[in-house]
This record gives C-alpha cells, structure tokens and sequence, in this order.
C-alpha cells in the first residue's frame, strides 16, 4: 500500500501556499497539514494527488488567537492543542476538550489538525460537528482573494464542502460562548477512537430556570453536521429535566434523514441520535 | 514527477543523509535506508500502531508521514531506548510481565508507552488505558501490556 | 558456587525470547534483505468469479525497474498446490493453482507476479495491468443448494460423517431441542502480514524460503516435490514470526511464486504482504451453519444430537483439504456422554476468500453450536443451564472415554479429566451465586446484565511422533536442536526449561534452535498446540540420554558410579557432597572429544538424540464463565467479568500458560462482538481495511481471570502435559452468546456470531415494546 507518485513542495508562507494551490490544482494538488485523513487515502490510492503543498513548515498556521467573542484556530492546529490546558477560555474550550477525547487516538491527534478535518469533511468527524453546532466561519483564500463560509453553507455531503479546489482552508472561527453555557457531548463508535456511527452536540443556557438558546447538532447520522431545528424548539423555554430531554431528542431522532450503509442501517442511526441527545442534554455542564 | 530528495533524518541522535522520493513513508524509509529495522508495519493506513516513533518526543504513526516532513525532527525508535547495554525501564517490564509474545507490535507499544510517560508523567489510569488502546496487539489480550506499563508509571511516580 | 537445586519446570520465568524483541534485533520477514533482490507485487483478481479472458501486463513490463510480469502461461509447468496430507484424488479438482488459469473464483485471487527492483516501482506496475473477466454469478450462501464449480464438480467438495448409535430411533418419542446457528467469517488477522523470501544459492545449489513458520519441515517435502528438488537442497528458514494462530505458513501462492522466480530470474525475490492483501487472500475461517438438534431426557439428560453444517470454505481447497470439517465432526459432543450421534458436515465452495485452520479450528465452532443447544435444552425443560450440563458431562472414572470418533486422523479418546471438577472450581472462584443475586437486583432495576457459561473440551498433542537432538560443546552451552516453530508462544523458553531440569542446569544456558530445516532432518513446527507436548518431550529424551552419557564419563572421570553422581547448576558432583569435588559438562564435552585421550570407546560428543512417541492426542478441557451488561441506549456489550478455568495437566510455564489464554480470549472476544469479513452481493469484500475488521483493542478486552488446574495430568507422556495454546479461545463464542441472551431474559436469542450493537439494539427495542411488535405483524 504505497502511495503512488507526487511531487513535493514546502512552502514556507501562506502567500505561497495559495499560490502553489492556484497553480497546481488543475493538476490534483492537495494540501498537506497532518495527513492523518489523506496519507490513509493515498495509501489505499483512493487519491492519487500529483503534487502536494506541505503547509506544516508556515508558522503564522499553527495559532490559536482569542479574541474578544471569538476564536481562531489556524490551519495547523493540531488536535492534542485542545487537549488539557488550552489557550481558550470559558466553555467553548470546555468544549473542545471533552470533544477532543472522541478523536481517533492520542498519536492521530498530536499530527491531525483542526482544519484538516474541516477540508475533509467526513460526516464522522467530531470537529465538523462542533463547527456545525457553534455556526462556525471558515476562512477560504485562493489567488482570488479570501472570503468566509458560514457552516450552513459550508457542508454539502459526504467529504464535500463548499470549497472550491483551489481554495484553501487558512482558519476557522467560532464563537465563545456565554460564561453559563451548558455543553454535552456523546458519541457512539464500535470501538472507542472508531469513526464514530452518531454523535450529538448540545448546549444551552438557563434563563430564569428555563431552557434559552439551544444548539442540538447531529454528527455522524446525516450525510453532513448540522443543527436540528426541531430539537432546538422542543428545549426552548422548557426547564432541564429529562422530560424535555427526552423530546427533545425524540424530535432530533424523527427530523434526521440518517445515512444507511454496509455496516450500519438508517433505523439504528436514528436509534443511536435518540440516545445520544439525551444523554449529552443529561450530561451537559 | 517525484525525483528523489536528499534529506537528513536524525535518528536516535545519529544522522542519516538520505535520497529518497517524497512518496516514500517515514517508517519505510527508518528501516530501508537508515537500517533501523526495530520499527514494524502493520497496517500502513494508520490504524495498528505497530509503527509507533517518538517525533519531537511525541508518538506518531510513522505510516502515516513523509520521510521529507521529518526533516530536522528528532526521531526516537525502539533501537535508541536503552542507554549503552542497560535496558530502559520500560523494555525491562514488559520482559518481567510478559507483555509480549511474538513481540511485532512490541516496538511500537514501548515508543507509545514511553513518549507518553515521559510527557506526561502524572497522567492518570484511565487515560493511560485510553492512550494504550491506541496501539493493536493480537497475542497477549493486553492485560500484561498495561501492567507493565502501569508498573513504570508506578514507579516514576514513586521516584519523584 | 551455589549446589541447590531448582527446578525450573512449573516456574513463570521470564523468556529467552524477549531480549531481542524488546530491543528493536527482531527478525521478521520484512527484515530480512538479500544483496541484489527483487520485490514481487501480486495483482489480484477484482472479481469474484468469473472466466479470464485476457491479462494485458504490457504497460508493467515498460516500467523503469520492472523485471519481468509472469501469469499463469508463464508458469504452466508449476502444478497446484497439493494438500499437507498428500494427494486426495476426489478433492484434487478443488485444489488453486499458482495463478488463476482460465477462472478467477475470489476477489483477491493472484492472477498475475510483478517483480521490480523496488516495493514502490512493483505496486505501481501491478496496478497498470488490466484484467479482462466476464463476470459469473458469485456464490456466496454455502447453506443454499449447491452449485457447480467445474464440469462435472459441485461445489460440494464433500461430506464428512460420522456418527454411532440409532440416531433415528433415539429420536422417535423423545422431546426434541432444535437449533440452527451460525458462526460469521473471521480468522487470525496477525498483526505482521505474510511474507516470503526465495533465495538460490547457486554455488551450492540450494534453494532457499526464508520467512517459513509453523510447519517448515512439512512445507520443504512439499515444495520439494513440488519443485523437483531433493530435499537436502531445499531449505526453510523461519526468522521472528509475528503471530501465526493457523494462519501463516501453510504453502499459498506466493511462497511458490518466490522460490521459482528466485531460480529463474537469478536474484532473491522478496515479497510483503499489505494489509489489504491480507484481509482477502490469506486464510480466513470459522463460517459455518450448524442446524443441530437433541433428543433429551426429562431430566435434561442428553440421548441423541444430530448435526447437519455447511461449512463455507471459500473458493478452493488449500492444504488442509477437509480437516477443518473433519475435526468439526470429531470433536462435536464436547465433554458429555451422548448415546447416540451423527453428524453430516457439508464441505460448500463459494466464491470467497478460501478457508483453513485458524487457532481451535472446528471447536470454536462446535462449541458455540453445541452450548447453545444446552442452554435451549435447560430453557425448554426450565432447568438450570449449570445443571443441565452438571447432569451430562462424562466422569472422572470413566476416563480413558472413546466413542469412535475421529479428529485429525486420530481417534478422539479423552485421556485424562474431571470435567465436573472443574465445572464446581469454576464456579466457586467466580462467586456465580453472588454474582447472580447482584444480577437479579439490577435487573429489577432495569438493567440487562446476565451470567453465561460454557463447557468444553480441547485437544492437544498431535503426535505420533518428534525428535529432537541435544549437544553440550567443551564451554558448557547447551543446545537443543529441535524441528519445531515458534510463532511467539514461548517455544524456546519451555524447551530450555524442561532439558535444563534433566541436565541440571540453568534454563538460561539452554539455546533452542527451531524452524530450521538444515539443523535438523524432521520436525512437526508448531500448530495443534503440538510443540509443547511433542517437542518438549522428545528434548526431554535426548537430555535424559545426554545426562546418562555424561554421568557415565564423569563415572569413570570420578570413579564413581554413575546412580551416586548428580549434575547442579551444570556440575557433576557426587550426590549428597555439596562441598565435594566436581567436574563442569563443558569438561565431560571435551573428555569426549574425538581426539581426547580420557574418551575410550565411547562415540565423540555430548550429544544425543531423542525422539517421543504418542498414541494419541491429549484433551485439556475448560470452563469459561462471563457476565456480560448490555447498553439499553446503544446496544454495546460490556463484558464485566471473566473467568477461563483450564486443565492442563501440569504446566510448565504458568506465565506463559496465562499469556496463551488471556490473548486467546481476547480473539474469540473479536470473534463473538467484532471481527467480521462481510461480503456484498457481487463478492466484493467489504471488510479489507482495519477500520472496517475491528480487532479488540485494550479498551474492549475486559480483565481476564484466569484459573490454571492441574488436576488431571496425562498419562500419555512423562512429563503430564497438555498443551493451552487454543483453550482461552475455543468457548468465547459460547459463554458470550450464553451471557447475552441471560442479559436479555430470552433465551435463544442470540444465533449467530458475530453480534452487533446494531441487533442487540432492535432486538431490545422490540422487547421493550411488545405493543409496536404486535402492530407490525
């Protein structure tokens, strides 16, 4: 399982990076950040690229920069950055670090980035989901300029995202959220770090005792991450019991359209978001 | 198209001048031209850990790397643990907890088992578990393995 | 100078195999290179059957640095490759050859050889060769009627009986228990990957397979014939072998393919299996269909099973021919008495990746087969699933226990055992009745959590016979050559310790050469949990005749005699003068050196041969008991707590004993929750990745209790030894199975393996809402 042949580059700035992409994408150029999504693919040679742009030596790519409402991880970030003490404060990096633990294993995440899952767009991937659920905005530069996705129109399917080829992913930003966010997070895979079969997302806030702006998002079920609108109104203005969990999550199980494969059917996918939104709603902090 | 590249690739603190295409793995290229063979392949999509390295004192799949990325990195292999004819803790548990039996996945446990320890020296049982399930053994049903393991952990802990 | 004694037999010393391994000086067929050698790439038939038409390899032969591309015209005079056993004439038709001829008949066939000057340059021209097939049908279901495979063949290669007793009459009258269960497709899945190296030696005229495992002298006859060659100038060569479980070292293809493209291109040729290759050409296992039935007593008591299976062999017969099947049949009724039996076991081609041995073959199966029948016999008579099997299993005193069955040419006689023993030990360091109380309590509070167990014998031992030489040179070393093979088990290190007891000498000092074909003329390898039993008995020969040769010389060295002498820590000494004058086995070997002037008449060297004979194979048995918890919200097993209770006679290393028995849980783990090789409706394979074949990681395989007894020795050798090697494997499927239908509350439930969280899901759901059931139907 060797990959087939490719040619080699090392840009050293984002400037040349774009550039590089600009030129060699006609010619399937592909950037290289952690590789532990593509170099799979090119080893099965389900992709053959003909030229790769290694981003990993371009240091304005690997920061994490908090601003006042936001946060912007940049394309080099890796996974194990959200892990432990991070630069992020309040729940949003509450957050990422009870999500991160779901992604694949410990030496996938010390090279696996932040944004490589974003351009990769696996439906089972843990940080689409959480971009999905936050509205996050992604950060897109080609040789025509930049421009920002906003996660609704972002995810198009299956490893399919609004990116044109020669666009490439600089950053992500999401939104801090409130200081007394509640966050939940509950997946279900075969075998822990497996690509997970569902995963749901949910946080919330208390407002006089009752429920105010929820976020339910569905990772893993659907062809792509999103928030599940029906969900979302069946919490809202209710109090934080398991009864409104329970519809709540019953409404997010009924609204999905749940991918059916080889492996795993559309039925128990839908099982599975019932189960996991109730228990990440329990669960949440 | 992919014409060789010369790079240098510092293994166990020797160098190791080196023409390789930019297509060739880093766990190809630590045991075809730099003769470290103690490095296994699995699987070569990432998913085994037999081919586990310490970068950076950090484990990666070395399956999953470019020999050209690792350039100026210090790698860490099985062959550089012990220290002159003494053993390192770790290769001594998993000999007295039998932790091994045909010994191909051996390498890439101890390099994980290792780095992770030696980063995070106080990290706690359940996380340890976590981090050993990365690596696949198909002999010993793990139980040995995360003894030993759990035997250095003990101890460094003790010593300090 | 230290004079006691210790014995090394029954110790968990530490291995002599571990220094290199843990050391990165491990040599596994990757790791072994020759100056000069090629890289041989398969490329493999992408479909599933169908007649090859045409081969085009013409964009592969352009390739900078490919040597040459060989297919099946190229190798015409290469015949297939024939069973271990010998030829078989009504199964020869069934055999695969080298490379696919005029019929592709699974996705992962080799169709085609490329050899490059590199492994890079090889899979890139393998990849541009075009295969032109018209497709057929694939067959995929071997329990459906059977369909042709050649002119004139069914795909029904055979049927194995056997059986006794007036089954049909049993039957009559009697309340009748029915199954039918099936067993998914799995197998060893070893974490190296196959690999070959042929190498001739021109200057010598030897060729040369290095890479070899478990059966290396068995494989040089064989190729030996196959190639035309004696065999003093065919040698094999096993290095570190990364696993084998029954898997890796029967003859396949490849082998073949590297040794005559060593002769004929004159350059070694190397060849490394990928994971992806692995997971569709080598060996797979397991699937079989039993739809079983017994004729039972009132009182539970067993009077007749009939068995009817169809084993889903894959598209061709490789070496083990039918015994896979055949020892399915043999082994079936496990350790109950049982009046009457048949069994008819259908041998069924289908067009998938072709299917052997791997690790308790035939038992695994059986097991399952027959435990879950004894848990439907306890739930229809509202007996207890302990009792009933308690009321069956076959007595202590009635031990040596023969019905004329037959398993791997062997009359299957149960040797030694105390089945009910172990049954009370078991269930006794379990706490089962504790464990059920606090079962019932959660259950009532909503849980599914319930007890499995299972009963069941292995074999072990395959003999009839083993030899094995012993030589101490002129520094001390002792060597023990022997024609056995270490596939990570401990070989070496068991051997050392039952000769370095008979030279009284420390285990250490022992080295064992193994898996070497020109160390030694004959030798079994290693499978059926063999080597223990065998080898280590006919080294314990060749060390007794040793000993004997060397207390003679230091007799005469020490005007003695040879009863008053003994050897501690490698000294002869007079017995009982522990300050005494002695002289070191290293001396005695240079006393008898050809031209030493103290030697006399005696033949030069302390060297001896042994060799052990055995009438028939030795049956360890065992008990495995679980509680198994499933997750209402997901349908995900937790095994909370497991115990393997196993006899093995008398246990040479406990260590390693354990270590055979926890790592082989852990795959029948795989088995029964995880592993699968899935087909589509084409053929196509879908589980040929890791991530798709799911092995237990250190997170799914739970704590392994593990009771070692050796309450029942052997008589069939000196040293009282059955082997373990397959024990902690052979009833998972069993004892899971049993412990999630008791987690379900419905007996019966599960009839297949592997089960998923997926079934178990659908299956509690309906449970838990009888009323939605009852809309449905």
């Amino acid at each position: 399982m060797k990959p087939a042949k490719f040619s080699y580059h090392a840009p050293g700035s984002v400037d040349d990076a774009v550039a590089l992409l600009g030129q060699l994408a006609s010619e399937d150029g592909r950037i290289l950040a952690g590789g532990q999504s593509l170099v799979p693919t090119m080893a099965f040679r389900v992709a053959q690229p003909g030229h790769l742009i290694d981003i990993n030596g371009i240091p304005s790519l690997g920061t994490i920069s908090v601003a006042k409402d936001r946060v912007r991880i940049g394309a080099c970030v890796r996974h194990a950055a959200f892990e432990g003490k991070t630069a992020i404060p309040g729940p949003t990096g509450a957050l990422l670090g009870k999500v991160v633990r779901n992604i694949a294993h410990y030496p996938i995440r010390v090279r696996g980035t932040f944004c490589g899952s974003l351009a990769h767009a696996d439906p089972s991937s843990e940080w689409c989901c959480t971009v999905a659920a936050l509205d996050g905005q992604m950060i897109a530069r080609s040789p025509r300029g930049e421009r920002v996705i906003d996660a609704t129109n972002y995810f198009q399917g299956v490893m399919s995202t609004a990116l044109e080829a020669d666009e490439m992913l600089t950053a992500v930003e999401l939104p801090l959220l409130p200081a007394d966010t509640r966050c939940g997070f509950q997946e279900f895979s075969r075998r822990p770090g497996d690509f997970a079969i569902a995963m749901v997302l949910a946080t919330y806030r208390l407002e006089n005792g009752r429920i105010a702006d929820p976020r339910i998002a569905v990772g893993g079920a659907e062809v792509a991450p999103r928030r599940i609108a029906e969900a979302e109104a069946a919490l809202a203005g209710q109090p934080a019991e398991p009864a409104a969990f329970a519809r709540a999550a019953q409404a997010a199980s009924e609204a999905i359209e749940p991918m059916e494969d080889n492996f795993n059917t559309a039925a128990y996918r839908r099982a599975l978001v019932m189960t996991l939104a109730q228990r990440a709603l329990e669960k949440a902090r | 198209m992919s014409d060789k590249i010369e790079i240098t690739l510092t293994v166990n603190g020797v160098d190791h001048r080196v023409r390789v295409e930019p297509r060739k793995t880093l766990v190809d290229v630590i045991r075809d031209d730099c003769g470290q063979t103690g490095t296994h392949i699995g699987c070569e999509h990432g998913v085994c850990g037999a081919c586990t390295i310490l970068l950076d004192g950090e484990p990666v799949r070395s399956c999953l790397m470019f020999a050209v990325q690792a350039q100026g990195l210090q790698i860490r292999t099985v062959e550089g643990l012990q220290n002159g004819e003494t053993l390192h803790p770790m290769q001594q548990a998993f000999m007295s907890h039998h932790a091994l039996q045909c010994g191909f996945c051996t390498p890439g446990f101890l390099m994980l088992a290792v780095g992770v320890l030696e980063k995070r020296p106080d990290i706690g049982d359940e996380e340890l578990l976590e981090v050993l399930s990365s690596n696949l053994c198909r002999c010993t049903g793990y139980q040995n393995i995360i003894k030993a393991v759990r035997s250095v952990a003990a101890d460094m802990r003790a010593a300090r | 100078m230290s004079r006691t004694r210790t014995p090394w037999v029954g110790q968990s010393v530490r291995r002599l195999e571990d220094p290199p391994l843990v050391t990165g000086n491990g040599r596994f067929a990757g790791d072994i290179d020759f100056p000069h050698q090629l890289h041989m790439r398969i490329v493999r038939s992408p479909h599933a059957h169908g007649r090859l038409r045409a081969i085009d390899v013409s964009q592969a032969l352009a390739m900078d640095g490919v040597r040459a591309v060989w297919t099946a015209a190229d190798i015409a005079d290469v015949p297939p490759i024939d069973f271990r056993e010998g030829a078989i004439e009504k199964l020869t038709a069934y055999r695969q050859p080298v490379l696919a001829t005029d019929t592709v008949r699974y996705v992962g066939e080799p169709v085609a050889a490329v050899f490059a000057d590199d492994p890079y340059i090889a899979e890139d021209a393998a990849d541009s060769v075009i295969i032109t097939v018209d497709e057929l049908p694939a067959v995929l279901d071997a329990a459906s009627a059977p369909a042709e495979f050649g002119p004139n063949r069914s795909s029904e290669a055979a049927v194995c009986r056997q059986g006794y007793g007036e089954v049909d009459a049993a039957f009559a009258g009697a309340t009748i228990v029915e199954i039918d269960v099936a067993i998914g497709r799995h197998s060893g899945v070893p974490l190296e990957t196959r690999g070959a190296i042929g190498r001739y030696d021109a200057a010598r005229d030897v060729l040369e397979l290095h890479g070899a495992a478990k059966v290396p002298h068995r494989n040089r006859e064989s190729l030996a014939k196959m190639f035309g060659r004696s065999t003093a100038t065919l040698h094999l060569f096993e290095a570190h072998v990364g696993g084998g479980f029954g898997i890796r070292g029967e003859i396949y293809p490849e082998d073949v393919l590297v040794l005559l493209a060593a002769l004929r291109l004159k350059r070694p040729v190397k060849w490394i299996e990928d994971r992806r290759e692995h997971l569709m050409a080598a060996n797979q296992s397991r699937q079989q269909r039993h739809r079983i039935r017994a004729a039972v007593g009132a009182d539970g008591t067993l009077i007749a099973l009939d068995d009817d299976f169809f084993h889903d062999q894959g598209a061709y017969l490789r070496t083990h021919g039918t015994r896979v099947v055949d020892t399915t049949c043999g082994i079936l009724p496990g350790p109950y008495r049982l009046p009457h039996f048949r069994v008819a076991g259908h041998v069924r081609l289908t067009n998938k990746t072709p299917c052997a041995t791997y690790r308790a073959p035939g038992r695994f199966e059986t097991n399952f087969a027959r435990e879950r029948l004894m848990d439907a016999i306890a739930a229809k008579l509202g007996l207890s699933r302990i009792e009933v099997r308690r009321r069956n299993l076959i007595a202590a005193r009635d031990m040596p226990f023969s019905r004329g069955l037959v398993a791997l040419n062997d009359d299957v006689e149960y040797d030694t055992g105390d089945y009910a023993l172990l049954l009370d030990k078991a269930l006794k360091h379990f706490e089962w009745d504790r464990l059920e109380r606090e079962a019932a309590v959660r259950r009532a509070a909503g849980e599914f959590i319930g007890l499995g167990l299972a009963c069941y014998v292995e074999k072990s031992g395959l003999g009839p016979t083993d030899g094995a030489r012993v030589n101490i040179d002129t520094g001390g070393g002792i060597e023990v050559i022997t024609g056995g093979a270490s596939v990570g088990q401990g070989f070496e290190t068991v051997i050392a310790q039952v000769c370095a007891d008979v030279l009284g000498s420390d285990y250490r000092k022992v080295r064992v050469v193994h898996g070497r074909t020109d160390r030694i003329e004959y030798g079994i390898g290693a499978h059926a949990t063999r080597a223990t039993v065998m080898t280590a008995n006919a080294a314990a020969v060749a060390a007794r005749k040793t000993r004997d040769k060397a207390l003679e010389m230091a007799a005469h060295l020490m005007q003695s005699r040879a009863e008053d002498l003994d050897i501690v820590n490698g000294t002869i000494i007079r017995k009982g003068e522990a300050q005494g004058p002695g002289i070191s086995l290293g001396d005695i070997a240079a006393h008898l050196k050809p031209l030493s002037k103290t030697r006399g008449e005696r033949e030069p060297g302390l060297t001896a041969e042994g060799w052990f004979t055995v009438g028939h194979m030795t049956y360890p048995y065992g008990v495995q008991l679980a509680v198994a918890a499933i997750d209402a919200g997901t349908g995900a097993v937790k095994i909370e707590k497991m115990l393997i209770a196993f006899d093995v006679g008398r246990a040479i290393n406990p260590m390693l004993v354990e270590g055979q028995l926890v790592g082989g849980f852990a795959q029948g783990l795989g088995g029964s929750l995880l592993e699968e090789f899935r087909y589509d409706q084409r053929g196509q394979p879908l589980s040929v990745t890791l991530a798709d074949y799911l092995l237990p990681t250190a997170l799914d395989v739970p704590h392994v209790d593990v009771l070692i007894t050796e309450d029942a020795p052997t008589n069939l050798n000196p040293l009282g030894i059955k082997g373990a090697g397959e024990g902690g494997i052979a009833a998972v499927g069993a004892v899971i199975a049993s412990a999630i239908d008791d987690a379900l509350g419905a007996p019966g439930t599960v009839t297949k393996l592997p089960v998923s969280p997926q079934e178990l899901k659908a299956i509690i759901d309906a449970l838990r809402a009888p009323t939605t059931l009852a809309n449905q139907m």
